[in-house]
C-alpha cells in the first residue's frame, strides 16, 4: 500500500503494469501504426505519460508481486522498494521528455514506427530490470533492453552507425555471457535465483572464494553495461551514432538502469560487500572519472564529447557507491538522478544543433545562441549543472560525493574529484564557446536560417529537462543527508542484505 | 573434469572473438562461447543417473525431487537460447549490412570511427 495515493489505485496492482504497458504499446505500434508517424508518436507519448503518472503514484509504496499468483521461491516475483521507485521515476520522466522530442526529430527518418516500437521495448526492459526480484529475470529484461538498444544504435544504417552497433553488440554479448556465467555459479552455490533468498544464504556462509568469483564476474559484466573504464570501449562509438533521442536515453538512463543500478543492488543488497570488495568499485570509478574526463577535452564531435563525459560522470557515481558510507550513497544516487537529467538534456541539445545545421563538428559550428534560443539557454543550464557550478543540481551532488570521500578518509579521491570537476567545466565551456557563442559561420548560416526556430515539441522537451535540473537543485533543501526520495533509496541500500 | 571442458569451450569462444578478423567468425565465436555457458548451466543442474524432470501422476513430490535432475537450469538454458537466437539474428543482419556498405567482412578495414 502506498503512502500517497492520489489516484486511489493500489500500488501492488501497478507493479506488473510498468512492464506490461510499454510492452503492449510497443506491440500495438508494430502491428497497427507502423507506417503512420503521427499515431506512433502519440501512442508512445501517451504510454510514457501513463508510466510517469504510475511512477508518481507508487512513490512511498513498496510491494512484492507474485506473477501468476505463485508463491515466492517457486514463482517469479517483482519487487518494488524505494530504490526501484527512484529508478522508475528517472527512467520514465526522461523517457517522456525523449518521447516528446522524437515526434519532431524522427520526421527525418523513414520507418519511425520501428523506432517507437524499439524505444518502448527498451523502456520495458529497463523497468523490468529495476523491478525484477530474481537474477535470471533481471538478465532477461536486461537482454530485452540491450537488444533494443543495439538495433536503435544501428537505426540510421549508415557506415558509422552499423560499425558502432556491431562493436556494441559484440561487447554487449560478451558481457552478457560473463553475467550468465556469474548467475550459473551463484545458482550452483546458493541453490536459488531469488535475490532475497540468495542474500540470506550468502549472509550465512559469508563471501567465500566461489562467491567472490561470481561477484567478480558480475562486476566485470555490469561494468561493461555501465561503461566503466576499462570496459568503456563501445560507448564513445555507440552513443553518438544513435539518433539524438536515443543517445539521450542510452547515456542518460540505460547505462544506469542496467549497469550502475544492478551493481549497487548486487553489491549491497545481495552480496553485502565489505570494504575490500567495494574498493574495486571505487578504483573503477576513479579511473573512469579521470580517463573519461581527459579524453572528453580533446573531442571535436559534440556528441562524442558528451559520450566521453558520460563515462567520466558514471565514474563519479561509481566512486560514491564504492565508498559505501551513508553520505557516499546519497551523493551517488543524487548524482545518478542529476546526470540522467542533464546528460539527456545535453544530448537533446546536440540533436537540435545537428537538426538545424546538419553537422556535429564543433569546428564548423558557432553563434547558435541567436538562431536557436531555447537550445542555447537550456544547454547553458545543462552545462553549468554538469560542470558543478552552484546553485545547480550537479554542484550539490558532486559536493556530497567529495565530502563523503573526505569523511571516509580518501583525501586523494576527493582531490581527484574536484580536479575532474574543473576539467568538466573546461570541456563544457569549450562546447558553449565554439557552438553557441562567437559568429555564425557562412557555411551553415543558410541551413540555420531556412529552418527557423526549433520545432515546438523539441523546445518543450528541452525546457522540461532544464526545469528538472533546477528543481533537482532544490532537493537538498529537504536536508543535506536526506534529500527527498533519495534518502529513502539510500536507506534501502544501506540496510544490507534483504 | 567436464566443468573444465566447459570452461575450455568458453575460452575458445573468447579467443575467437578477440583473434578473428572476419565479422562472421566473430559471431560464430560468440555462439561457441554462449553455448559453453549454456553447457555449464546444464551441468550445474545435472546429477549422475538422475531421471528426466517429468513427474509421474502417482509420484510424491519429495521422491521426485530425490530422483530427477534439477529442471530449473534447463528452463533457464531454453530461455537463454531463445535470447541468443534473437541476438544472433540481429548480429547476422548487421554483418550483411556492413558488407553492403563496406564491401568486406574484415574488421580491420571497417574502421571509420577513431578510438
Amino acid at each position: 500500500m502506498g503512502v500517497m495515493e492520489p489516484f486511489g489505485v493500489e500500488t501492488r496492482t501497478l507493479v506488473p503494469l510498468f512492464v506490461a504497458v510499454p510492452l503492449a504499446a510497443s506491440l500495438l505500434i508494430q502491428l497497427f501504426t507502423r507506417d503512420r508517424h503521427f499515431w506512433s508518436g502519440w501512442l508512445t507519448n501517451i504510454t510514457m505519460l501513463a508510466l510517469v503518472l504510475m511512477s508518481i503514484q507508487v512513490i512511498g509504496g513498496s510491494a512484492l508481486y507474485h506473477l501468476g499468483g505463485w508463491p515466492s521461491p517457486i514463482g517469479i516475483d517483482l519487487r518494488l522498494d524505494s530504490l526501484a521507485t527512484l529508478m522508475l521515476l528517472v527512467i520514465n520522466i526522461v523517457g517522456l521528455a525523449v518521447g516528446l522530442y522524437s515526434v519532431d526529430y524522427m520526421k527525418r527518418y523513414t520507418a519511425s514506427g520501428h523506432f517507437y516500437g524499439l524505444f518502448l521495448l527498451m523502456v520495458t526492459g529497463m523497468n523490468g530490470v529495476v523491478l525484477a526480484a530474481d537474477l535470471f529475470n533481471l538478465y532477461v529484461f536486461l537482454e530485452v533492453a540491450a537488444v533494443a538498444s543495439y538495433s536503435l544504435v544501428a537505426f540510421g544504417c549508415a557506415h558509422e552507425e552499423l560499425e558502432a552497433s556491431f562493436k556494441y553488440i559484440v561487447l554487449g554479448s560478451l558481457s552478457s555471457a560473463l553475467i550468465l556465467v556469474g548467475i550459473a555459479l551463484v545458482y550452483g552455490i546458493t541453490g536459488t535465483l531469488n535475490m532475497a533468498q540468495m542474500a540470506g544464504r550468502v549472509a550465512e556462509t559469508g563471501l567465500d572464494a566461489p562467491l567472490l568469483l561470481a561477484f567478480g564476474l558480475f562486476i566485470c559484466g555490469f561494468s561493461f553495461k555501465a561503461a566503466l573504464v576499462p570496459f568503456h570501449a563501445w560507448l564513445p562509438d555507440a552513443h553518438p551514432a544513435a539518433p539524438a533521442p536515443v543517445s539521450a536515453m542510452l547515456s542518460g538512463v540505460l547505462i544506469k538502469a542496467i549497469g550502475i543500478y544492478v551493481l549497487a543492488r548486487l553489491a549491497f543488497n545481495v552480496f553485502g560487500a565489505g570494504d575490500s570488495e567495494l574498493s574495486l568499485l571505487r578504483w573503477l570509478g576513479v579511473l573512469s572519472m579521470v580517463v573519461g574526463g581527459l579524453l572528453a577535452v580533446g573531442q571535436t564531435d559534440i556528441k562524442r564529447l558528451f559520450a566521453y563525459s558520460s563515462i567520466s560522470q558514471i565514474g563519479f557515481i561509481a566512486l560514491g557507491l564504492g565508498l559505501g558510507t551513508q553520505l557516499g550513497l546519497v551523493g551517488a544516487l543524487y548524482h545518478l538522478v542529476n546526470h540522467a537529467v542533464f546528460k539527456s538534456l545535453l544530448f537533446l541539445n546536440a540533436g537540435a544543433v545537428e537538426y538545424a545545421t546538419g553537422t556535429r563538428d564543433l569546428g564548423r559550428l558557432g553563434g547558435l545562441n541567436r538562431a536557436l534560443p531555447v537550445t542555447g539557454v537550456t544547454s547553458m543550464i545543462g552545462s553549468m549543472s554538469i560542470a558543478g557550478l552552484p546553485p545547480f543540481n550537479g554542484f550539490w551532488s558532486k559536493l556530497i560525493i567529495v565530502l563523503a570521500c573526505v569523511e571516509a578518509g580518501h583525501y586523494g579521491f576527493a582531490a581527484t574529484a574536484v580536479l575532474i570537476s574543473i576539467v568538466t567545466l573546461g570541456y563544457q565551456l569549450k562546447v558553449q564557446r565554439m557552438a553557441f557563442f562567437a559568429e555564425l559561420p557562412e557555411s551553415i548560416s543558410g541551413a540555420v536560417r531556412s529552418m527557423g526556430r526549433e520545432p515546438r515539441l523539441m523546445s518543450l522537451a528541452m525546457i522540461l529537462l532544464a526545469a528538472a535540473c533546477i528543481a533537482l537543485s532544490l532537493l537538498v533543501l529537504g536536508g543535506f543527508r536526506d534529500p527527498w526520495l533519495i534518502g529513502a533509496a539510500q536507506q534501502t541500500l544501506s540496510a544490507g542484505p534483504f | 573434469m567436464i566443468y573444465s571442458l566447459c570452461l575450455l569451450l568458453i575460452l575458445v569462444g573468447l579467443y575467437g572473438v578477440v583473434a578473428s578478423r572476419q565479422t562472421v567468425k566473430i559471431v560464430i565465436s560468440l555462439l561457441i562461447m554462449q553455448h559453453g555457458v549454456h553447457l555449464l548451466l546444464l551441468l550445474i543442474g545435472y546429477r549422475d543417473g538422475g531421471s528426466p524432470p517429468i513427474m509421474d501422476s502417482g509420484q510424491a513430490a519429495t521422491t521426485f525431487a530425490g530422483l530427477s535432475v534439477d529442471p530449473l537450469p534447463q528452463a533457464l538454458v531454453l530461455t537463454s537460447i531463445v535470447i541468443g537466437l534473437g541476438v544472433l539474428a540481429l548480429m547476422v543482419a548487421l554483418c550483411v549490412r556492413l558488407y553492403e556498405r563496406y564491401g568486406t567482412f574484415d574488421v580491420t578495414e571497417i574502421r571509420r570511427l577513431r578510438g
